[in-house]
């Protein structure tokens, strides 16, 4: 069972700890005991041959998967199937996902008023002002009154991008967000990313591009079969790897 | 506008080509020989009705609307007795399938998404049993299920004499239930007014609550404060002008009851039998439209904090609305002509009073006219209305 472990008294405020969390999908024990403590102002990059665990581990953190064991502290609360906990979890945690999964039935602008003007409460006038200021960092503000399905891939997953950070949340999730993009998108979509980066962002971000990963990372978490097999600073991770799994997924991807 | 002289360069416009090994010339060939063919059939069967009918020395025309119908009908929702003429023995037809249907079509509106919601509970037992109902409603004939309603109706309670009295007025017996009228006295326009007033009062203060909420964020109780708007202004009128009231009582006098109203087997067999077939339908139409919608749109509006309710109002319905319309329109046409399946309990509905009509008379083409115009009347009205509000949902996307 879980051993209550002292909390590490690291001087940065723990945005997301996870304790010995384990998962199973059936009989398939698809997370194994992760440990993984990410602080505030802290990027974190997941990498991982498919069917590792990345997207099923960050999507605990939101809940849109249920961990059965361990614990899991999202800015000190803890994750627990009490509804309440949950949504106030979901607030602060922003997620963009690989398929963008905009409303295609609203606008641009109504996507990223929607959850502001019915969760937060804010006046509309105020929502659409705040939307049109995150529109002008992702650098898209002439697409507000459009819809979703008349943007290019990338410019659709800036909104999205945009779309969370109107809920201005203290977390964002990124799961394979350049995975479904043509590759003269990825660039626009990372940039932003970046940016957000500089600007002291908590960020976890599932992603295969090691590129970024060099720039922006503060660590390297790698995953294999459920488990987190290595997590070190880029430079150490991807100069020396300290697994045989962790050198075998490297050169498999940076290979050519 | 524009002034700076431009070279518009135009499509060039095509020759004329008359050969036969030119599509145009081809179709338009084509459609004239079809024509042709349609309008001599019809000329075919006209004349040979015509010719038949003169042989036969039958008078053909509406004029035989006029004259007395003297057939019983026994249920109406305007006042009908047997020495009124045809046209009207007809309208009273066309009301009692109208009331079915309408009253069906909203019922099997409700059952149905409720079904369908529940298929797909997480709940395995609220699942399962919503698909077994689908499964055996819709995979019986109709026809079957009526007469099941029917003998059920009919069977269900004692003869009139003996009719079971759970409340003083009201009776339960084969032969339907009888409740007591409430007599329309003098004042109640003006409740019926105020009822209206009440209404179109809630309907505004929830657009001003959904105005204020988008604008301000903050949220009014419209759903209390419209109960007490549509109940309140017509009760308060009601005993503004001295609450009067008075019952009329069902009395048993020979075999049945006079006075009061009486909801018949027939009537409940075939609105329960419609409604819960329907409502198997609409349940697959509401379950596939709410399936149809992606998984990740639920993902993406949870992540952003709408609860469940919401992400369901706000995000999956009306994406799923467009896909769940057009075959709901389906089972509303469906349900309207189902019940002309009326005939066979003893429902006087329209194609049953028409029936007797033209046995009565002869005048066997006029009826069945009627009956196709009337049905064409109803469907073609559902589905114009379903259009409208489809176009009216319709995702607009790009």
């Amino acid at each position: 069972m879980v051993v209550p472990q002292p909390v590490k008294s690291v001087s940065p405020h723990p945005m997301i700890e996870m304790r010995h969390v384990h998962k199973w999908f059936g009989e398939f024990h698809v997370l194994r005991d992760i440990n993984l403590t990410v602080n505030q102002g802290q990027k974190v990059v997941v990498c991982g041959p498919s069917g590792s665990g990345k997207s099923t581990m960050i999507r605990c953190i939101n809940r849109l998967e249920e961990h059965q064991d361990g614990q899991i502290f999202v800015d000190g609360i803890e994750l627990t199937n009490d509804v309440k906990n949950i949504e106030a979890i979901r607030r602060e945690v922003g997620m963009v996902f690989q398929q963008f999964n905009l409303f295609p039935h609203l606008t641009v602008l109504e996507n990223l008023t929607l959850a502001p003007i019915w969760v937060r409460k804010v006046p509309k006038k105020e929502a659409e002002e705040t939307a049109m200021y995150f529109l002008e960092r992702v650098h898209i503000p002439e697409q507000a009154h459009k819809y979703p399905g008349q943007l290019s891939g990338g410019q659709q997953q800036r909104v999205a991008i945009a779309r969370s950070l109107c809920m201005r949340p203290k977390i964002m999730l990124f799961d394979e967000p350049t995975s479904a993009l043509d590759p003269e998108m990825i660039k626009e979509v990372l940039d932003v990313m970046i940016e957000l980066a500089q600007d002291g962002m908590t960020m976890i971000v599932v992603t295969h591009e090691m590129g970024f990963a060099r720039t922006v990372a503060d660590s390297i978490v790698f995953m294999d079969r459920g488990e987190i097999v290595e997590s070190a600073p880029p430079q150490e991770f991807f100069a020396h790897p300290k697994t045989d799994r962790a050198r075998l997924f490297l050169s498999q991807i940076l290979g050519h | 506008m524009a002034s700076r002289p431009q070279t518009v360069r135009r499509p060039p416009t095509a020759g004329v080509n008359l050969s036969l090994n030119n599509p145009t010339v081809r179709a338009i060939l084509y459609q004239i020989v079809v024509v042709g063919a349609v309008g001599l059939v019809v000329w075919y069967l006209v004349s040979n009705t015509i010719e038949n009918l003169e042989t036969r020395r039958i008078a053909t025309g509406f004029g035989f609307l006029d004259r007395e119908a003297g057939l019983p009908i026994g249920e109406s929702v305007i006042p009908y007795s047997p020495a009124d003429t045809y046209a009207r023995a007809l309208f009273v037809g066309l009301l009692n399938t109208l009331r079915v249907a309408l009253i069906g079509i909203v019922l099997a509106t409700l059952l149905g998404t409720i079904v369908g919601i529940a298929r797909l509970s997480s709940n395995w037992l609220v699942a399962q049993t919503a698909r077994v109902y689908v499964e055996v409603l819709r995979n019986l004939p109709l026809l079957l299920q009526l007469l099941f309603w029917w003998t059920l109706f009919r069977d269900l309670f004692p003869g009139p004499r003996q009719a079971i009295t759970p409340l003083p007025g009201v009776f339960l017996s084969n032969r339907g239930v009888q409740l007591p009228a409430i007599l329309w006295q003098p004042g109640y326009g003006y409740v019926l007014g105020a009822f209206v007033i009440g209404v179109i009062a809630a309907v505004a203060v929830s657009r001003w609550a959904k105005r204020r909420q988008a604008s301000t964020g903050q949220q009014f109780p419209v759903l209390w404060v419209s109960l007490a708007l549509i109940l309140g202004v017509p009760g308060i009128t009601f005993m503004a002008i001295g609450a009067p009231f008075a019952l009329e009582q069902p009395e048993l006098r020979g075999f049945n009851f006079v006075g009061g109203v009486t909801l018949t087997p027939e009537f409940a067999a075939l609105l329960v039998g419609l409604v819960t077939y329907t409502a198997a339908f609409i349940a697959e139409i509401v379950r596939s439209g709410i399936l149809a919608v992606n998984q990740g749109q639920w993902e993406a509006a949870l992540a952003l904090g709408l609860r469940r309710g919401q992400v369901l109002r706000l995000v999956v319905l009306p994406q799923a609305l467009r896909v769940i319309v057009p075959p709901t329109t389906s089972q509303y046409l469906n349900l309207t002509k189902n019940s002309s399946l009326a005939v066979a309990i003893g429902y006087p509905d329209i194609v049953s009073v028409a029936n007797t009509m033209l046995n009565q008379t002869g005048q066997a083409i006029e009826g069945i006219a009627i009956i196709m115009a009337v049905y064409l009347t109803i469907s073609l009205s559902i589905s114009a209305f379903m259009n409208w509000y489809n176009r009216h949902i319709a995702l607009v996307e790009r």
